[in-house]
């Protein structure tokens, strides 16, 4: 197989790990907000409850959380493994980083100054108003740098779809390798995952400096 | 017409084993200006967070206007108004903070219109009208557009005094507002309070500038240890204080 046929077989797989990021991203960042204010809750037992679950996800490897949504219906429940990987891996990923995004939100919106807040009150500003007024637009600020780390670092655990066989880029690639006998297929993968990255530095670099028009 | 008045108000902290406001009353009148002064750690900034309702009391009474905020149950403790009921007795009064505590991510006129948008429900011309006023008073009409980031710290005070205003309230509170500032920038700050001493607005200032207070208050309230030790005409208070206690505490200040 010359170069050129390998490029493009290993593309058509990247359509779905495009899917695998966006999807994952579009469910994780809302989600781990959710997760975050839960952890905040005033009642203990909501807090500690979240806690807990935050800690099995990042406490956990993400290839054994997507086996364990791939697979875990069929060997608890006897349900069929759905022929749509795609759905189960996007679940796991979210569920994953949502785990992680929520300890950042918390960690941004804990290192608010308790003046932000004190201000809005006597403004008579409602809860939540406050929050998302006052609060959150200074808080993404914050924590826009450590946001960037997992968005880059998703980029690459994309790949780790191939542990349920999704045809995502990454899997496409293991098979050419091993019908082949070629190392080639990996050095193509790993360009295709440090452009993709590429770009999303760029992207996340703008978005970082269109807030810098304060301190 | 008394605008405010606390009767008996208790506050401790650490389970009752700090008692920092120990059986305080106080009532401002309309147009008064009310000066409070005293060490450290007198009670001077816990008594204002509980008039503006920042702190909750263990005990006693709270009223503005006539409209109870807060006052005793059956079991002695402080019960507070409902929701609706303090969301109303908020706007009656501003709360001038000593770090200024503006929103950064919002531009100057932005910190003042924003909140007569979204809490008193006005247009935003009207807002962004009252809100220039207020920043020409201020002499900041030239820094609209600036971010607070970009100002000195007695601009970014003004800019506070100027977002209380905005709100109108009927009484404004000042906590050390020149305590974060550089010397040189205090002078523009109490400037700007003294004119409003002149326009009649009632205030109640926390302060370390005794010359400031003994110039514009109509009256001096010396705290400590979580009492009103002497409370009266500022030359009274600092011409002829009648305790030890004060005289000790202003002779600390002149040296």
């Amino acid at each position: 197989m010359d170069l050129v046929t390998m490029i493009t077989t290993m593309s058509s797989g990247f359509g779905k790990t495009c899917a695998i990021f966006f999807l994952t991203l579009l469910f994780s960042l809302p989600l781990g907000m959710v997760i975050a204010l839960l952890r905040m809750s005033k009642s203990k037992i909501v807090s500690n409850v979240t806690r807990f679950i935050i800690s099995v996800l990042r406490g956990t490897p993400l290839m054994l959380q997507l086996i364990a949504v791939t697979y875990g219906p069929y060997y608890l429940f006897g349900m069929s493994v759905s022929r749509n990987k795609l759905i189960p891996v996007v679940i796991a990923f979210s569920i994953n980083y949502a785990a992680y995004f929520a300890e950042i939100y918390r960690s941004g919106i804990e290192s608010m100054p308790v003046g932000q807040y004190e201000a809005a009150d006597i403004l008579g500003y409602r809860k939540i108003q406050t929050f998302f007024h006052i609060i959150l637009p200074q808080v993404i600020k914050r924590i826009m740098p450590s946001i960037t780390n997992e968005v880059v670092t998703l980029v690459k655990d994309t790949s780790m779809a191939f542990t349920v066989s999704y045809q995502e880029m990454f899997t496409i690639g293991k098979q050419i390798a091993n019908s082949e006998t070629s190392f080639v297929p990996f050095v193509v993968a790993g360009v295709f995952y440090f452009v993709f990255n590429a770009i999303v530095d760029y992207a996340m670099g703008k978005v970082e400096k269109s807030m810098n028009y304060y301190q | 017409m008394k605008v405010l008045e606390i009767n008996h108000i208790q506050k401790s902290f650490n389970n009752a084993t700090l008692h920092v406001l120990k059986d305080i009353s106080l009532s401002v009148d309309k147009g008064e200006v009310v000066s409070i002064i005293g060490p450290s750690g007198s009670g001077k900034s816990t008594l204002l967070r509980c008039a503006t309702l920042l702190t909750e009391m263990d005990s006693g009474e709270l009223i503005y206007m006539g409209e109870v905020a807060a006052k005793n149950g059956p079991d002695g403790k402080a019960v507070y108004s409902s929701k609706a009921e303090l969301k109303k007795i908020r706007s009656i009064f501003g709360l001038v903070f000593q770090n200024f505590n503006l929103f950064p991510h919002f531009s100057v006129l932005k910190n003042l219109v924003d909140p007569q948008v979204h809490v008193l429900g006005r247009t935003k011309q009207e807002a962004e009208e009252r809100a220039l006023a207020l920043l020409k008073k201020m002499g900041l009409e030239e820094k609209a557009s600036a971010y607070p980031c970009e100002l000195s710290g007695g601009q970014q005070q003004r800019v506070a005094i100027a977002r209380a205003l905005a709100m109108d309230p009927t009484i404004l509170f000042f906590d050390e507002p020149t305590s974060a500032l550089d010397p040189e920038l205090t002078g523009e700050v109490l400037k700007v309070i003294k004119q409003l001493t002149e326009e009649k607005m009632t205030m109640v200032i926390v302060t370390h500038e005794m010359a400031f207070a003994r110039a514009v208050s109509d009256r001096v309230i010396f705290m400590d240890g979580g009492v009103i030790v002497e409370q009266g005409e500022p030359e009274e208070v600092f011409g002829n204080p009648k305790t030890e206690r004060t005289r000790q505490f202003l002779r600390n200040y002149q040296s």
